[in-house]
């Protein structure tokens, strides 16, 4: 599990994690919702050590964060970040090799190649394998990002906004491969998530930040009710039943 | 127009271009590539030792043979240096000299002809020179670096701009010093602050020599770490790179190479950009590996390319850095030109 203890994380004098103990990161699908500002990026940072904490302890499986060797935790603990932009022509294959850098670092073996046609595979990327990724569309592109994280063949996934930019078939598509990952290859996947009924269709809990305190968390269902999410986002949220499942509306 | 999803989903960009593309891409793999502008760097190589030999071809081959050596070692500081650069910096428009290389080097050959005369400046010892500025240099980027992103910041955007701020301070400054010069110990500067391969002083090229192995020996390891860093450190962070310990070490090592090359002939970064550039389009692939020989090699063409047109072709009627920036220049633009029309 991914532990924090009593963490802070101060910009200035603004903490925007604010004294937060959680435990997360069980069997399946986690989404972190909340709304801008709230801190979700930054708990990704200190879990993915790319910021350090001001107070407090960040765990993986018991490994503190602040102290394993970066290499170590790349094996237990993938994160794909918001925006990826990569400076050279890299194609498909060749960042999802980048995946497998944690356990061969850069000298591929059999085995990681089988990893690598995994990944490609799973993320139905054979026909784009060889395609330069500034020729690929956003969805794609996304994937490919995915394929990258899943070829790492970690424990824990850690994706941030992976929906960002794309259209309804491309979301969808993502979020599905999210929930097969979760229920075929066991990845334990935690996602930051601005569409609250996205988060209640995949997640099988949804842990909710405002102003860098956690303000809910609970299996998706107890999530899903007008009060909590009026609560979180400070805009009044109806919550209707269609087809038994919780539909968040908030278009006013 | 309307398009069927599903050839937008295959098709993104229009074919006919892209195929184009990856045939120029593809017509050789990178290890051919690299073979090819090796066999032309020995062209040129053998065409500046062996041809147009005054007199005893035995002592032409000594002194030029220096000249050549006096290259690879440049070539090499300034190809690695620079696509390293490149990459931890993440951008390919900057080079190292924005950190104020060539900046510092005017500013204390300046700062010497200025205090004690052009005569003192030419009769200093060479050695004590060479090691004054490779130290004063190395000191500089290096405390530049931990300052600004050792410590809690960490921000290379942040560096740079210092960088930037502080070379233009030390250029004025140094220009300053210069127009209160009288005119012949301005002549012997400027003479200084051409980048000139020919005669270098045979225990000084030795000296550098040995830094820039130094330094090559901290990025060969790191080769494929540097591919990674090419994703952008939360990316490489991700996959278990330790940025900050990696950065570290490529940006010590390629200040050393730098500052030692730059003390040996004089400011030499103006290349870096072309050369670096060049060797993405020419490497065929992304790697290291490949990037940086290509880019090395491609230095060496231009230094001799240069040399052979400022020496043969023109009599020494200029410099060794107009010749270079001309045509690489002219290349240049014909490449950016190109991609653009396609």
């Amino acid at each position: 599990m991914i532990a924090l203890e009593n963490v802070t994380k101060r910009y200035g004098r603004q903490p925007v994690v604010d004294d937060v103990s959680i435990t997360f990161g069980g069997e399946g699908v986690t989404a972190l919702i909340g709304p801008n500002g709230a801190g979700k990026s930054t708990l990704f940072g200190l879990v993915g050590r790319l910021l350090s904490p001001d107070a407090g302890r960040v765990t993986v499986d018991g490994l503190d964060v602040a102290s394993t060797p970066s290499g170590e935790l790349a094996k237990v603990l993938a994160v794909l970040r918001q925006d990826n932009h990569v400076a050279a022509r890299l194609t498909v294959h060749d960042l999802v090799e980048f995946g497998r850098f944690p356990h061969s670092r850069g000298r591929l073996t059999t085995h990681d190649r089988e990893h690598i046609e995994q990944a490609i595979g799973y993320l139905e990327l054979d026909p784009y394998r060889d395609r330069f990724l500034d020729e690929l569309s956003g969805g794609q592109r996304q994937r490919a990002f995915v394929a990258m994280v899943l070829a790492q063949d970690t424990r824990y996934v850690l994706l941030d906004e992976p929906l960002n930019n794309l259209d309804l078939r491309h979301m969808t598509e993502i979020m599905r491969l999210v929930r097969r990952m979760a229920d075929e290859l066991g990845k334990r996947v935690v996602i930051v998530l601005h569409d609250i009924n996205f988060a209640a269709s995949y997640a099988d809990r949804i842990v909710a930040m405002r102003d860098g305190v956690v303000v809910a968390d609970a299996p998706a269902r107890e999530v899903m009710r007008p009060d909590v999410l009026a609560a979180v986002y400070d805009t009044p949220v109806d919550v209707r039943e269609i087809d038994g499942r919780p539909v968040a509306l908030y278009y006013g | 127009m309307l398009t069927d999803p599903t050839t937008t989903e295959s098709g993104a960009l229009p074919d006919a271009g892209l195929h184009r593309g990856r045939l120029a891409i593809s017509w050789a793999s990178p290890a051919f590539r690299l073979a090819l502008l090796g066999a032309v760097v020995l062209g040129l190589a053998a065409a500046y030792l062996f041809t147009d030999v005054p007199g005893s071809l035995g002592y032409a081959l000594r002194i030029r043979s220096l000249t050549v050596a006096a290259m690879i070692v440049v070539a090499t500081a300034v190809g690695v240096s620079t696509v390293v650069f490149h990459t931890i910096t993440q951008n390919r428009i900057l080079t190292p000299s924005i950190m104020g290389f060539d900046a510092f080097y005017v500013l204390i050959s300046t700062l010497i002809v200025f205090s004690s005369g052009s005569a003192a400046f030419l009769a200093f010892d060479q050695l004590t020179l060479w090691l004054v500025q490779v130290v004063v240099m190395v000191a500089f980027s290096v405390l530049l670096f931990t300052w600004l992103f050792g410590g809690k910041r960490r921000s290379i955007h942040l560096m740079l701009l210092v960088g930037i701020v502080l070379g233009t301070f030390f250029r004025s400054f140094a220009e300053w010093m210069q127009r209160m010069l009288d005119p012949l110990d301005f002549q012997v500067l400027t003479d200084a602050m051409f980048a000139s391969l020919t005669r270098p002083d045979e225990t000084l090229l030795a000296l550098t020599a040995g830094l820039v192995v130094l330094g090559c020996a901290a990025v060969v390891p790191l080769l494929r770490v540097l591919d990674v860093l090419t994703l952008g450190e939360p990316a490489a962070v991700g996959l278990g790179v330790d940025h900050k310990r990696v950065v570290m070490t490529l940006f010590v090592g390629v200040s050393v190479m730098i500052a030692a090359s730059t003390a040996l002939v004089g400011p030499i970064l103006f290349f870096g950009l072309i050369v670096a550039n060049l060797a993405y389009s020419w490497a065929g692939s992304f790697r290291h590996v490949w990037t940086l020989p290509t880019a090395v090699l491609l230095g060496m063409v231009c230094l001799l390319g240069g040399q052979l047109v400022l020496e043969r072709v023109l009599g020494y009627g200029g410099t060794l850095s107009t010749v270079i920036d001309f045509a690489g220049g002219l290349f240049f633009l014909y490449l950016v030109l190109r991609k653009g029309a396609r």
